[in-house]
């Protein structure tokens, strides 16, 4: 039995977001975060882990330096990481995305025990489309947003979360879950996890590891295998600010009613 | 030579600075209004390995290093003097002792538990009469049957409020100067009979942290308790204050940066004569000194601490770091009032606890004036 986490590193959305001029995100000159939806994933592997004692591996598409991304969630307590990377990969969408590290988790072996977790999606993207993608791409059962999960042998059943109620459902592993934030209260770093971290097992897998593990279509994958194109992204431009207007009064009114005709909103 | 951190040190000091920011920055206040040390935060720092960073793993330790160590107490420290101290002598005092001087069978039963997160450590050295000049002592100990009999009296044990053990000194032979007479040993102070603790000593500054008196009478110490040899004690206080000193400079930088920290958000919110005061070039020159300076104490502070690290004899270069941060974070925090002007003498920011939390850096662990002793001390001048 193992627990696979998969993780993203985004921009930190709390510093300055760069665009390239072609419209892409100038990834490399932003701050990057984990996903935070991820360290919940991270936080319930780990969680099963304690219980379980059983091995958990972290995995990430991305650039080299998301080795570092990986070496922080070792140090929380996970013990392999995967970092699948390769300019073959670079820009790709969900679709390309889901079906790479779909590869590379049958590269790592799945059990009929195992079970995969994901963040329910990623700030930058927005999508919550990977998690769901990769379980299809392996054809196992997933459930997404999950808000609490109870393990009893090979049966997983979770709470998931809807906005006006949830659902519990039950599936067997092997299996996917994407979790929210709600599911628990992340830990930190721990110093002894810190000096042990940069010692345990890191692979990399990129293109020529993966290029024959059938999920591979080396058609879709990439920028130019993506179904999805991007346009242009950009900075939207800040709204003003806005104007209260104090009373209740008709002299209130006829003020608002001036600004709005003024704007030709009404006449 | 080049001044970066290692990979690890670097995510250390990343856990150190969220830990600080998300868990101490909120108590602070509170803490030192109560003059009551937080269980629930200290217990957080023993879970996540704070009381154990330059220790080995055998032993139940971080396996991390000195300076390390010191990224944890710059940081604790920027938030809260109290967490600070605490961590420092559990760590640098308490703890290094038994590291340096215990037998295998003294590591494995009193280390361990104390590194790993489940004890706290104090170490009691200053007596009422025997601060600076360790020749006033009165605290003995006798050897009687299969223990060691302890009277006296210990004043300023920090931690003491609520540690489980105890590196104390107390003389074993009169017949000579005290640091000739001198042992230390490993006492139980939970469990002991005759053991008596004060409540927390009235101070201007750390007030969260648990300072008290400490009284041994009639106190049974089993003999396996001596650590190191009998009448070596004194060397081994003073090999566990030159590490001590490391902790210190670092707790200074960090009380120093902090209130920078602090003033940097203050200037720019401030206006004054239509301006906010970071504008002004008296702000910006004081805040440009001040960062200097800062930057500099902790230079000396981890060039002490990789001397340390690197097993060289780093005496001098721990008290250099000590003075120079110490007195650093006075000029400092004291600036930093200063530019907040009335608001920063007001309790509701925390530059006035800084202030009041800095002075004790000139003093405990050896004063400035000390300081100043070992170092001249090494350069030849007699």
């Amino acid at each position: 039995m193992k627990i696979i986490v998969c993780v993203k590193q985004v921009p930190d959305t709390s510093g300055k977001v760069a665009v390239k001029p072609d419209g892409t995100l100038d990834r490399a000159s932003m701050l990057t975060i984990i996903n935070p939806d991820d360290v919940n994933a991270v936080e319930a592997a780990l969680a099963l882990k304690d219980e379980y004692g059983c091995k958990t591996v972290v995995v990430t598409m991305g650039p080299p330096p998301a080795e570092k991304m990986l070496r922080t969630i070792m140090a929380m307590g996970i013990d392999e990481g995967i970092l699948i990377s390769g300019r073959e990969f670079g820009g790709s969408d969900t679709y390309a995305t889901s079906q790479i590290i779909a590869a590379g988790l049958v590269h790592l072996g799945i059990d009929d025990d195992d079970i995969i977790i994901c963040g329910r999606q990623a700030i930058d993207g927005d999508t919550a489309q990977v998690g769901p993608q990769i379980a299809e791409k392996l054809g196992i059962p997933q459930i997404s947003y999950a808000g609490d999960i109870k393990k009893e042998g090979n049966t997983i059943t979770v709470k998931r979360m809807l906005e006006d109620g949830y659902m519990m459902i039950q599936m067997k592993t092997p299996c996917l879950i994407t979790c929210v934030k709600e599911l628990n209260q992340p830990r930190y770093m721990s110093t002894y996890g810190i000096f042990e971290a940069y010692q345990k097992p890191l692979a990399v897998y990129d293109y020529n590891t993966l290029k024959d593990e059938p999920l591979i279509d080396p058609e879709t994958i990439g920028l130019q295998g993506s179904p999805t194109n991007i346009l242009v992204s950009f900075t939207p431009p800040l709204k003003g600010a806005g104007t209260i207007l104090e009373g209740a009064d008709m002299n209130t009114c006829k003020t608002l009613a001036k600004i709005l005709d003024d704007k030709h909103i009404i006449r | 030579m080049d001044f970066k951190l290692t990979k690890e040190q670097e995510l250390a000091q990343e856990l150190f600075r969220s830990f600080a920011e998300t868990e101490i920055k909120p108590l602070a206040h509170d803490m030192d209004e109560s003059e009551v040390y937080d269980m629930e935060l200290l217990q957080k720092m023993q879970r996540y390995g704070f009381f154990g960073i330059p220790y080995a793993k055998e032993y139940g330790g971080a396996g991390g290093d000195v300076l390390t160590y010191t990224l944890c107490m710059e940081e604790v420290s920027k938030q809260d003097g109290s967490t600070g101290i605490t961590i420092s002598v559990h760590t640098s005092l308490c703890c290094s002792c038994i590291n340096e001087f215990g037998t295998e069978e003294q590591k494995q039963k009193y280390l361990r538990p104390l590194v790993d997160g489940s004890k706290i450590g104090c170490f009691g050295l200053t007596e009422p009469n025997a601060g600076s000049d360790v020749q006033g002592a009165q605290t003995v100990a006798v050897e009687e049957d299969d223990c060691y009999v302890i009277n006296g009296s210990k004043v300023f044990t920090t931690n003491s409020g609520f540690a489980d053990t105890c590196v104390v000194f107390a003389i074993t032979d009169r017949s000579v100067p005290v640091s000739k007479g001198l042992s230390a040993f490993i006492v139980d102070l939970k469990e002991m009979p005759g053991i008596t603790i004060s409540d927390n000593i009235k101070r201007m500054g750390i007030r969260a942290a648990q300072n008290c008196i400490v009284t041994y009478d009639e106190v049974r110490v089993p003999k396996d308790r001596l650590l190191g040899q009998k009448n070596k004690g004194f060397k081994i206080a003073m090999m566990a204050l030159n590490g001590g000193r490391i902790g210190i400079a670092a707790q200074s930088v960090g009380l120093a940066q902090g209130a920078i920290n602090e003033a940097k958000v203050y200037v720019k919110q401030r206006t004054q004569f239509g301006r906010p005061i970071g504008a002004f070039q008296n702000t910006q020159f004081k805040l440009a000194e001040y960062q200097t300076k800062v930057d500099a104490a902790r230079l000396l502070t981890w060039r002490a601490a990789i001397a340390k690290d690197n097993h060289e004899d780093y005496s001098d270069l721990a008290a250099m770091a000590k003075l120079f941060a110490s007195e650093t974070a006075n000029e400092v925090t004291r600036g930093c009032v200063q530019l907040l002007g009335g608001y920063g003498y007001c309790r509701e920011y925390p530059v006035e606890r800084m202030m009041r939390d800095a002075k004790i850096t000139e003093i405990y662990e050896g004063t400035s004036e000390v300081m100043k002793m070992v170092i001249s001390g090494k350069m030849d001048l007699k």
